[in-house]
């Protein structure tokens, strides 16, 4: 069985696993990392969003061999930081988040897209969550969400 | 049991090839898709996995300036390429609109082909540009015409120890390009019908035009006998010649009925983008 070894959440890990494994299964069931969230499991719902090497990626269809020498971040990685602290409050004030479970998945989007855009506009926030699905808000009160957070944490991206 | 093979470089990967037919995985998002098993449980592959992603030697975005082209490597992502300066505006505008940007920082270009889907969105516009693909095996490179790669509805020209590794662009001067996607949703939606037209006018006439319909026929429907009948003549002949060139484009789609769309509202869509394109032409 090959190695496959990547920084997980800051932390060198090397795992002996099926290499055709979603990355999705190996954060779940090996890692018990469950803020990842399987939604549709076809790409289309963003539910699995997670970092890789700083890029959002859906982690229901990438193969963990994918992952080999990668840095990977889970909503847990981000929850310890202080752009997570803003997300979290913004989405809050907002009203981003109501039955919860598109919301990692949608913290995750807004982060890589924050981190290569940090002051976006309205049409570039929808373009940069376009991947994931929310079927509780309606979306403008996520979109007004990520425009709160690119507002309280100006300089943190 | 399957064996996956993660290689170290290109090398390794045409090895492994030239030992036995494996499945080539890039970026994963259809082959785990298409292979996908119940949750926590490996995709159902019944032949060895071969992993080429992370290969670096094949991830690149270049302009060879002597051919007047653009070299894209089968493990540049989707992302990548949609920012690159030397990469066709039209193509561009097509990989945005390719699945959202969780798929498009995964997914690659070679992938896309590979899949030869019917509704494969980038193989419009590498079919406009006249792209070509290079295959590399231990035995050395081949280089065919993307409109000879693809033979068919999911099928390609690809022996079991060749894999993609380039695609080539050849650059061309565009007046003005259209690139049509009509599907379900703006981001991740595989399109009902798609259209990508070019032109160009030098002097009042229309030196270059090319077009093609996605997701109407079990390939891209593209007619060069077609475009030919309509170079060099002025814009209002072309126009004018509206009634034929519909008549010419019906006959090139053949649109089915499936759980996406029917063939009624395919043609009829497929007509309009057409005839809103040649009226458009300036």
């Amino acid at each position: 069985m090959n190695k496959i070894k990547f920084n997980l959440n800051g932390q060198d890990v090397s795992v002996e696993l099926d290499p055709s494994l979603r990355l999705l299964d190996v954060l779940r069931d090996h890692f018990q990392l469950t803020g990842t969230k399987e939604g549709c499991g076809e790409g289309e719902c963003g539910a699995c969003s997670v970092l890789i090497n700083g890029r959002v990626v859906n982690s229901c269809c990438f193969p963990l061999a994918n992952a080999n020498g990668k840095k990977i971040l889970t909503i847990e990685g981000l929850a310890k930081t202080k752009r997570y602290q803003i997300l979290k409050d913004a989405f809050h004030i907002e009203g981003g988040s109501q039955c919860g479970i598109c919301t990692p998945g949608m913290i995750m989007a807004a982060e890589s897209l924050l981190s290569m855009n940090p002051h976006p506009s309205d049409e570039e926030i929808r373009i940069g969550l376009s991947g994931n699905l929310c079927r509780c808000t309606g979306y403008n009160m996520i979109i007004k969400a990520v425009q709160k957070a690119a507002e309280l944490g100006a300089g943190l991206w | 049991m399957v064996k996956h093979i993660i290689p170290n470089n290109l090398q390794e990967a045409l090895n492994t090839l030239n030992a036995g037919p494996c499945h080539i995985m890039a970026g994963g998002t259809d082959l785990m898709i298409q292979k996908r098993n119940t949750a926590g449980t490996p995709p159902k592959f019944m032949k060895d996995v071969l992993y080429i992603a992370n290969l670096e030697e094949l991830n690149y975005v270049k302009k060879d300036g002597k051919r007047n082209c653009v070299l894209i490597g089968a493990s540049s992502k989707l992302e990548d390429i949609s920012h690159h300066p030397d990469v066709p505006n039209l193509l561009k505008d097509i990989i945005r609109e390719i699945g959202s940007p969780g798929i498009r920082h995964s997914a690659t270009l070679a992938g896309n082909i590979a899949n030869a889907s019917p509704a494969g969105d980038s193989l419009v516009a590498l079919y406009l540009y006249d792209a070509e693909v290079v295959l590399s095996s231990v035995n050395g490179e081949r280089v065919l015409p993307i409109s000879k790669f693809i033979t068919g509805v999911r099928r390609i020209d690809l022996r079991t120890n060749e894999l993609i590794k380039e695609i080539i662009i050849p650059l061309l001067p565009v007046t003005k390009y259209k690139w049509v996607k009509v599907g379900g949703r703006r981001a991740d939606s595989i399109s009902k019908v798609s259209f990508a037209g070019l032109y160009l006018v030098n002097f009042g006439l229309v030196s270059d035009i090319r077009f093609a319909f996605g997701s109407v026929s079990a390939m891209v429907a593209r007619s060069v006998e077609l475009e030919n009948s309509l170079k060099n003549r002025p814009i209002e002949q072309i126009i004018a010649d509206l009634p034929r060139i519909l008549e010419e484009s019906n006959k090139l789609i053949a649109p089915i009925d499936d759980q996406r769309s029917n063939k009624v509202y395919r043609r009829k869509v497929a007509t309009n983008i057409i005839e809103s394109f040649i009226n458009g032409i300036q």
